[in-house]
């Protein structure tokens, strides 16, 4: 009885404050322990390293930290790692590199569409998205997206064209 | 903009969740997209001794028919409802408010039942709830129960749901047929919470004169808000620009918005009104009669 019992509290689950997780970050299989109360967002920077990722706001306004959550765009900020165990992450580091940029970014740069470069990882992933999904969004639908993101430098409409300018190209994947 | 130390479940079925609510429930949050939570966390306004994340929870999320209009699963992703085929069969205005939600990377996130269960005074999905008499399916490791709108908004932030009670799902009954809606909101810009939004739904005789009016607000108070003698003085008569802004301007004078930093209280009462009719009229437009 008392074994019984004993195994019957063991079941319990009890509230973690550290755990560990297994995901695949851009392709790479990555397993960590983390506090549960860190981050996707601060987990890819800090613990991964991966800084292409940007914190502006940190409550889910700006942007900045946007990734693809198995596939689908999301607030980074606004959800701890521990809830993507198990889960495929993208980040800006895998769309192209500085010698070979994805066509969106080479669009990016062609029609101007970042001057400091802080949101721009953001609108990357979320037009990234929206390429893959819809390879010829209309205006309309382009700018519902980019409405998820907030740009100081107010670039919204080079930003705009670069995306029109990248669906409009044969492949515009990375 | 770190949230405070918390401990942390991932129920993996309902009755976990439930035993888990029923042990922790007065010290802990019910994370569902987390949305609107994790940013509070953050901000510390709360905190929260255990987080139940409902993420792992299987059977939680779905669109279903149900008695001519339709369940939908609490977990279920609001970019998800959007979508949904039967949802722009059956509750087109369910549809037009989403669009009002947030932004697309918050709806690929953020669910339907907790955006509900949040209640904030200025949401859209509340509004919703009352313009097409929506009920709640509530349930705790005491048993489920089912409230209905009114009584599930209880005031600012704040439901009928128990410390130990969970949304499971809500449902829509079906629009009347021929029934034509609409969905109106003013924010500052697209995808914040509204200055003022409107959710109205209208029915009509063969002769276009309306038989069933019902117009549901959202920001003007601490939740979803019906304006009954707006909705009367639309009853018997066809719904013309005309009678659509008398109707819009009865809604003004009983509303008793408040002022904060986004907008003052006169300008939400002269906003609900205008928003009103336009509404109104569209939702007349819609309508269909059959001769």
């Amino acid at each position: 009885m008392k074994g019984v019992r004993t195994t019957t509290r063991r079941s319990r689950p009890v509230p973690l404050t550290q755990a560990e997780i297994r995901l695949r970050v851009n392709g790479i299989q990555v397993t960590r322990t983390v506090e549960v109360r860190r981050t996707l967002a601060d987990f890819l920077r800090e613990d991964l390293g991966l800084t292409g990722t940007h914190l502006g706001c940190e409550h889910g306004v700006c942007g900045a930290c946007t990734v693809l959550l198995d596939g689908q765009a999301v607030r980074s900020c606004l959800l701890f790692a521990v809830q993507a165990d198990g889960s495929e992450i993208t980040t800006v580091e895998a769309l192209g590199t500085p010698e070979a940029l994805s066509p969106l970014q080479q669009a990016f740069m062609e029609h101007h569409a970042l001057q400091c470069g802080f949101c721009t990882s953001g609108f990357l992933m979320s037009a990234h998205a929206l390429l893959r999904d819809h390879p010829n969004p209309s205006d309309d639908e382009i700018r519902e997206v980019l409405g998820g993101h907030l740009c100081r430098c107010t670039g919204y409409r080079a930003i705009f064209e670069a995306v029109r300018a990248a669906a409009a190209r044969p492949r515009h994947r990375a | 903009m770190k949230p405070a130390p918390f401990g942390y479940l991932a129920p993996r079925s309902r009755q976990q969740a439930l035993d888990a609510l029923r042990r922790f429930g007065p010290e802990a949050k019910l994370l569902a997209g987390g949305q609107s939570l994790v940013p509070l966390l953050a901000m510390r306004l709360v905190r929260p001794s255990v987080l139940i994340d409902l993420n792992r929870v299987p059977g939680l999320a779905y669109v279903r028919p149900f008695r001519g209009g339709l369940a939908i699963g609490a977990m279920t992703r609001q970019r998800a409802v959007e979508v949904h085929p039967l949802v722009a069969e059956r509750v087109p205005l369910l549809r037009e408010a989403l669009r009002w939600v947030g932004h697309p990377q918050i709806r690929t996130r953020g669910t339907v039942g907790g955006s509900l269960a949040h209640a904030d005074p200025s949401a859209e999905l509340p509004a919703v709830a009352a313009a097409l008499d929506a009920r709640f399916v509530l349930a705790s490791a005491r048993g489920p129960r089912v409230v209905d709108t009114p009584r599930f908004f209880a005031g600012y932030l704040t439901t009928a749901l128990e410390p130990d009670e969970m949304l499971v799902e809500v449902r829509l009954p079906a629009l009347p047929a021929g029934a034509g809606w609409a969905f109106a909101e003013v924010a500052r810009r697209h995808g914040d919470f509204a200055l003022v939004g409107v959710a109205v739904v209208l029915r009509g005789d063969p002769d276009r004169r309306c038989t069933e009016a019902r117009m549901a607000f959202t920001g003007v108070s601490h939740g979803p808000v019906r304006v009954a003698e707006a909705e009367r003085s639309l009853v018997g008569r066809r719904v013309t620009a005309a009678a659509a802004v008398e109707a819009g301007r009865i809604a003004q004078a009983a509303l008793e918005p408040h002022s904060d930093i986004h907008a003052s209280a006169a300008y939400r009462r002269h906003v609900a009104g205008v928003l009103a009719a336009r509404a109104l009229e569209q939702a007349a437009a819609r309508m269909q009669v059959s001769p």
